[in-house]
């Protein structure tokens, strides 16, 4: 015997021990549960984390326009074709984001926001000789817009720190006008504008259709080939905490009277996705966990049974009931504990081969699974909450017995 | 040491009925009365169904009387909560029952410490000695360290008897002790209670169907249909 170990902790280990078939099974049931639980949640979460990082990839968290006006023809449709005939013509002209400064500053000073950055976007050509290919023009400020988006990281030749007459282009695009760093293209716009820049980045965002229509080109270079000097079309914004953004979106509007999309609001679908997995999970983990508490009572239910005897004996020769109650709590804990922790084990297991089967065909993982340490922890102290309400009824079933009629048999 | 101390235990006008209200409710203990001395060795008989169990399991507070009052070393009983009972019952009281007295989880040593873990909560060195002490004290120190199931009959008696000894109880209640060994083993575990009780102060209530152990002790009971039918001082024969 332990010297460090409670009465009840001994008996509860060598009462296991005895039964060792019955503790193995239940174990091994309480294991295989928590290993589903762990598989799902970090393939879930690794799901999730992959979808939020391409999406924020491309996309600030905050884009703050012109205000909404009758010149935006989809808005207005109910309104009748009249109206819409009427406002048509506004619609060709680009539209600066107005004050765009000072809405900048303010929106700087904001408490959460991390990165304020001015965008111009319009519409352009690439003409190469014959060809004439339709591309969307993007102004940047490198030294903002890099915070913004994980453009940087895109980059497989050049740099993305561009100014005057430099531009970027997209993988798919360079490919298909044999171009590479260093060449020159020329570019024109609807309202007029023509300049020849060269290339100093090529850029994969892994997305043919955007790797073969962007182009990033500088702030000021943009705005004068899209006849917007001084202007900007939108001012984006990110923000420490990306979830915040729908309420810091409404702050914005209500403080500039500007149109403030948040990301959590242009994807809305997105996020309902999200929430049916997050459902889902919830569903699974409340099921094993149901099953393992029935799986655990049971075992324990037929143990007192079993050890009723001993229990009579332990009660003739001094045990209370609160020690034969505590005894048999700590079954079920010591049940949902062990098994837990074997559980997470095994989990991570099936982890560790997941990353080896679900590769893409270049060999880089389909999607990064991430997996939380926590995980282990909440794994251990939820099952060992589990065992203990599960033991509940038959650890009261043992305490109440009647140690005359236990030893009577 | 007070006076009252002299006394072990008391009975007075001890009655039980089982299913109370119910229709199968039958009274089987009819208002005992009886008083055992410090140091008396008592052996209750009776035919089988006379109430033996169920006395020793009224004066081990196992059970509750319906009516009547029960002392243990002078202290009244019968309004006592279940903690209480449960203490002066691991201070007072020693039981050693027919068979599957031990616990086969553990070795015999360990069986005799379960009464002091209990009552302390976690192992120490000197309960180890005290159980290896008792262990000596009925002549197993060579089978102190096997699995209890692994004993015979005789010696798992023996150990019951060390664990029933083991917190120096007022007085030990043995239920057909010997019912289940042959003759050889019977008198050894029976000599073996003998020698304790004379070495002590610790009163012995001992049932037997066995009339030559019964010619053995001190003072014989005899229970009949849930009363006392007779009570006598017996000789003892010099073996
Ligand atoms: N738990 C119980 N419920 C109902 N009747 C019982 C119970 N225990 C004992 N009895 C009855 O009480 C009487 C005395 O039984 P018991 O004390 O076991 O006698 P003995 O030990 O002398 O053989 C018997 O008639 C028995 O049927
Ligand atoms: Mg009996």
């Amino acid at each position: 015997m332990n010297s460090a170990m409670p009465f009840e902790w001994i008996l509860a280990i060598r009462f296991m021990r005895q039964a060792r078939m019955q503790t193995l099974l239940i174990m091994a049931g309480v294991a295989l549960g928590v290993s589903v639980i762990v598989f799902i949640s970090a393939l879930i979460s690794g799901l999730q984390t992959n979808l939020f990082k391409r999406t924020l990839d491309f996309q600030a968290q905050i884009i703050i326009l012109p205000p909404k006006e009758v010149s935006r023809p989809l808005h207005q449709a109910e309104d009748g074709a009249m109206l819409a005939t009427l406002v048509q013509p506004r619609a060709q002209r680009l539209q600066s984001v107005d004050q765009w400064q000072t809405v900048l500053a303010q929106v700087a000073k904001m408490d959460g926001v991390s990165v304020v950055a001015p965008v111009v976007a319009g519409a352009g050509f690439i003409v190469r000789g014959e060809a004439n290919k339709a591309v969307g023009l993007t102004g940047i400020e490198p030294e903002t817009y890099l915070q913004l988006i994980a453009l940087n990281s895109k980059i497989i030749a050049g740099t993305a720190n561009i100014t005057g007459t430099d531009m970027l282009v997209g993988l798919d695009l360079a490919k298909d006008l044999g171009v590479w760093t260093g060449d020159k293209l020329n570019l024109q716009t609807a309202s007029g504008g023509t300049a020849t820049l060269s290339i100093r980045g090529i850029f994969d965002y892994g997305n043919s259709g955007m790797n073969s229509r962007s182009v990033y080109i500088a702030l000021r270079t943009a705005q004068s080939l899209l006849d917007l000097a001084g202007g900007v079309t939108s001012v984006e914004v990110n923000l420490d905490a990306p979830f915040t953004a729908e309420t810091v979106a409404q702050t914005i509007q209500a403080q500039t009277g500007l149109k403030v999309d948040s990301w959590i609001a242009t994807n809305a679908q997105f996020f309902s996705a999200l929430e049916a997995q997050s459902m889902s999970n919830t569903v699974i983990r409340f099921f094993v966990g149901l099953t393992a508490a029935l799986g655990i009572a049971s075992v324990l239910v037929v143990s007192v049974v079993q050890k009723s005897k001993a229990i009579g004996i332990l009660r003739a020769t001094g045990t209370s009931r609160q020690q034969i109650l505590r005894l048999f709590l700590l079954q079920g804990a010591l049940t949902g504990l062990i098994g837990s922790l074997l559980g997470a084990f095994v989990g991570w297991l099936f982890l560790i081969a997941w990353r080896n089967i679900a590769i893409n065909a270049d060999g880089t993982q389909l999607f990064p699974i991430t997996f939380d340490p926590m995980l282990f922890v909440y794994a251990a102290v939820g099952a060992t909450l589990v065992g203990i309400l599960a033991a509940l009824f038959p650890a009261l079933q043992a305490a109440r017995l009647d140690p005359a009629v236990a030893i009577r048999g | 040491m007070a006076d009252f101390n002299a006394i072990t235990l008391q009975l007075k006008g001890i009655r039980k009925a089982y299913n109370v209200g119910l229709p199968a409710g039958t009274e089987v203990m009819h208002g005992l009365d009886l008083t055992i001395e410090r140091g008396e060795f008592v052996a209750l008989i009776g035919p089988s169904g006379s109430g033996k169990s169920t006395l020793l399991n009224l004066i081990g507070l196992l059970d509750k009387p319906t009516a009547g009052e029960l002392l243990i070393t002078g202290q009244p009983t019968t309004q006592l909560q279940d903690r209480e009972l449960t203490l002066l019952r691991a201070k007072s009281i020693g039981f050693v029952f027919q068979f599957h007295n031990l616990l086969p989880e553990f070795t015999a040593l360990e069986n005799v410490m379960l009464p002091l873990l209990a009552a302390r909560g976690r192992p120490d060195e000197a309960m180890r000695l005290r159980a290896a002490e008792l262990i000596e004290q009925v002549g197993l120190t060579d089978v102190g360290k096997h699995m209890s199931n692994d004993l015979s009959g005789g010696q798992q008696q023996r150990v019951a008897i060390a664990r029933a000894l083991v917190m120096q109880p007022a007085l030990v209640l043995a239920d057909e002790p010997t019912g289940n060994l042959d003759t050889k083993a019977a008198d050894n575990v029976f000599d073996l209670l003998r020698r304790v009780n004379e070495a002590s102060d610790t009163s012995f209530l001992i049932v037997t169907h066995d009339p030559r152990l019964a010619q053995r002790c001190d003072r014989i009971i005899e229970l009949v249909d849930g009363r006392i039918d007779s009570d006598k001082a017996n000789r003892v024969s010099s073996p």
